[in-house]
């Protein structure tokens, strides 16, 4: 029996095991939206803007191991995907976008909501398709969902014409894919992994520094193990909280921009650095001439080739999926009776940095800190809830102080920095586990990027909890302006804001103000408890409140501006510059 | 400095500017650029002179890869290889010019292919440096018009880039 493109594109939905699609219908995808009424095997979800449909999606897929499905119409609608597309592009996460298109004869008239949606979107996406006839529709959503999930995962666009949707074909979905191009390598090369292991059983100063490519390639398990074995310090990226546990000792903390004075005094000063699917970027290692001022020796693990030599050249690189290549690594340091380094000396000097507590912060009796409210949070929730964020300053308060116990419980824009990503992405982790406590910590202009959600999660029964860290100012951009702009607060301060309790009340749900610190734990309780019931919590913060540690701009890892606690902390000048002076700088 | 970089690429709508569209996103210099389809018709080869350090020359390689259109990328400079580039350019040929236009264009092995009274059409190939040298040598006024392909390159003796 023949299907048409909306039945066949269903069909393969289906057979995808999809479970959710994220969308909102227009004209171009009309056929696939009467296809949807006509089956039963997976929810679509009704968003109030298409931006959110593509964050929910990609939420849904961060939280679990499913590639997310979005489904947008033509022009406006796939535009305004656009940003959701490059959010998953950024943390390459697999996730397949569909999108209308206009009639193919059309194509190139300036049609009515008409725009080059494969041409918009090839910057920011693994691949994408347009499907030019019916008889290819099958063959490409079972490609876009295979480029989608492997490799270094990535978002994937199908364009598919409206009348592609309404011509018909047979329907067979293809059990495999062939693709001469596109073969991404698993196993690491063994010569390299005997290579890394001996460097790390020589090493005096051991650092594993772990990315969201753990994460993403659930390679949790294998990074615990070895640190274990080795009794090695880990340091988790922005991205790679929850990889290793926030609360094991051998958890230095997140590293970089605003991470603990010990992760990246411990970074600075290793001999021998082991990175796990991390990239290195700009907000890690900040200025790549100072990092690589100390000398060290750098093992690379990456799945993808071009991550590695990128912003600094490496002299152990490994190609392979993390999960294989360590449990490879794993193997080789349990078989090797070559005897490991001694250590002692450098947990010495790490707990030297780590004494003086480089997240300590003045609590107050008459203001709430920002830092207080997500310290009780993970309190109270033991570390097990799932916490989406925005972006800002309460996105680095709650990696700092949320201590992740397991991975993929931490779900945030970290490579493309989205505001608006927060509130629909605990949508779609919520509906990925729907048992599960989902906290959306953000700030009161993160929250109005997407606040329209507050309706979908209503329309489906989608119990976040939203905890406002408001303190009525574009926290970071404030915090910034303070330190380099002689305190001109140029358009960082939120005025006219809406009253948050009877904003959320309006949209159906519970809204609460909290102003004294003494109520903050009480509230966190009782919202928590009420189960089935979307509750926004508007925390009144203290306005000051700045992010430390912090690396400015342009300087080295060590050269933090340092809580006020530790300002008059002697920091030791880095490693003059060595030998190998610079070159491994790309 | 200068590499050229052959390349396999699915014969689809869209690989070419998937391959320009790296190059603009990520500040990679393209000197010239040439693609056709090959004796496969489903594959495409292309030829793109760029410039670059060895690490920015890797990390082009390295995302070129990355391409799900991409089949294979070559450095050409890595071995010994062959650079043909095709000119064609118009001059100015009257008076004393004229033989003297015929000459030049016999000593740079060209071909006159096209002929007015007062114009020479030039055919000539060779590495992108002989082209240069023979509108170097050619008194600048005379020129009409000049149209290069962009260098095709190919690996001498046995090194061969295929599926």
């Amino acid at each position: 029996m023949e299907l048409t493109g909306a039945e066949i594109l269903t069909r393969c939905l289906e057979d995808e095991n999809v479970e959710y699609v994220f969308g909102y219908p227009g004209g171009a995808v009309l056929e696939i939206y009467d296809a949807i009424f006509r089956q039963d095997k997976f929810r679509h979800v009704l968003v109030r803007h298409e931006q959110a449909a593509v964050h929910a999606a990609d939420a849904y897929s961060r939280s679990s191991n499913k590639v997310g499905v979005a489904l947008v119409t033509s022009g406006p609608g796939a535009t305004n995907a656009v940003t959701g597309i490059a959010t998953a592009y950024m943390d390459s996460i697999p996730m397949v976008v569909i999108s209308g298109q206009v009639n193919r004869p059309a194509i190139g008239l300036d049609a009515f909501q008409e725009v080059d949606m494969v041409g918009i979107t090839r910057p920011c996406v693994k691949h994408n398709f347009l499907v030019k006839d019916v008889s290819q529709l099958a063959d490409t959503i079972k490609k876009a969902f295979y480029i989608a999930s492997t490799g270094r995962p990535g978002p994937v666009v199908v364009d598919i014409p409206k009348d592609v949707t309404q011509q018909k074909f047979k329907y067979s979905y293809p059990t495999s894919v062939q693709m001469r191009a596109y073969t991404p390598v698993q196993k690491g090369h063994p010569g390299q992994i005997k290579k890394a292991a001996q460097l790390l059983l020589d090493a005096k100063r051991p650092l594993i520094y772990v990315g969201g490519g753990v994460v993403m390639g659930n390679a949790s398990d294998e990074v615990r193990e070895l640190a274990r074995l080795l009794g090695v310090p880990v340091t988790n990226t922005l991205m790679g909280l929850g990889a290793h546990p926030g609360k094991d000792p051998q958890n230095l903390g997140m590293l970089g921009m605003h991470g603990t004075f010990e992760a990246n005094m411990t970074m600075q000063n290793c001999d021998v650095l082991l990175a796990v699917g991390a990239r290195f970027d700009d907000r890690v290692i900040s200025v790549p001439q100072h990092f690589l001022s100390s000398p060290k020796k750098i093992i690379h693990v990456d799945i993808d080739p071009s991550s590695i030599a990128k912003r600094v050249k490496v002299d152990v690189p490994i190609v392979g999926h993390v999960k294989d290549v360590l449990a490879d690594l794993l193997n080789v340091l349990k078989q090797s009776d070559h005897k490991q380094a001694d250590i002692t000396p450098w947990w010495k000097q790490i707990d030297a940095w780590r004494a003086p507590n480089s997240l300590y912060f003045e609590n107050s009796d008459t203001i709430i800190k920002p830092q207080y409210v997500v310290q009780k949070l993970c309190e109270i929730t033991g570390g097990n809830a799932f916490v989406t964020s925005d972006v800002g300053q309460h996105q680095m308060f709650a990696a700092q102080y949320y201590q992740f116990p397991e991975p993929k419980r931490w779900i945030n824009s970290g490579g493309l920095g989205t505001m608006g990503f927060g509130l629909p992405a605990a949508m779609g982790v919520k509906l990925a586990h729907p048992d599960a406590d989902v906290c959306c910590i953000t700030g009161e202009a993160s929250i109005q990027m997407n606040i329209q959600e507050l309706s979908t999660c209503k329309q489906y029964h989608v119990p976040v909890k939203v905890i406002n860290l408001n303190n009525r100012y574009l926290g970071m951009v404030r915090q910034w302006q303070e330190f380099f702009y002689g305190n001109r607060y140029s358009e960082s301060y939120m005025d006219a804001l809406p009253d948050f309790v009877k904003l959320a009340e309006a949209y159906g749900h519970v809204g609460m103000r909290i102003e004294k610190p003494s109520d903050v734990e009480g509230a966190l309780r009782e919202a928590l408890a009420m189960k089935d019931r979307l509750v926004f919590m508007d925390f009144i913060t203290d306005q000051s409140e700045n992010v430390f540690p912090m690396i400015q701009n342009g300087k080295g890892l060590t050269q933090m501006d340092l809580p006020p606690h530790m300002r008059n902390l002697q920091v030791a000048p880095p490693t003059p510059v060595s030998e190998r002076d610079y070159g491994n700088l790309c | 400095m200068r590499h050229i970089l052959s390349i396999l690429l699915e014969n689809e709508a869209g690989a070419l500017s998937r391959v320009a569209g790296l190059f603009s996103a990520r500040n990679y210099n393209i000197e010239s650029l040439t693609v056709a389809p090959t004796e496969d018709k489903t594959l495409s080869r292309m030829t793109i002179v760029t410039t670059g350090s060895d690490d920015v020359i890797e990390q082009i390689t390295k995302q070129l890869n990355k391409l799900i259109d991409v089949v294979k990328v070559i450095d050409l400079n890595e071995a010994d290889h062959i650079e043909r580039e095709l000119m064609l350019i118009k001059v100015r040929a009257t008076g004393k010019d004229r033989e003297e236009m015929k000459r030049m264009a016999e000593i740079f092995r060209g071909h006159i292919i096209d002929v007015t009274e007062k114009t020479y059409t030039i055919e000539m190939t060779g590495p992108g440096h002989k082209l240069d040298a023979f509108i170097k040598a050619v008194d600048e006024a005379l020129i009409l018009e000049t149209v290069r392909t962009g260098a095709s390159g190919i690996g001498r003796g046995e090194r061969i880039l295929k599926v």
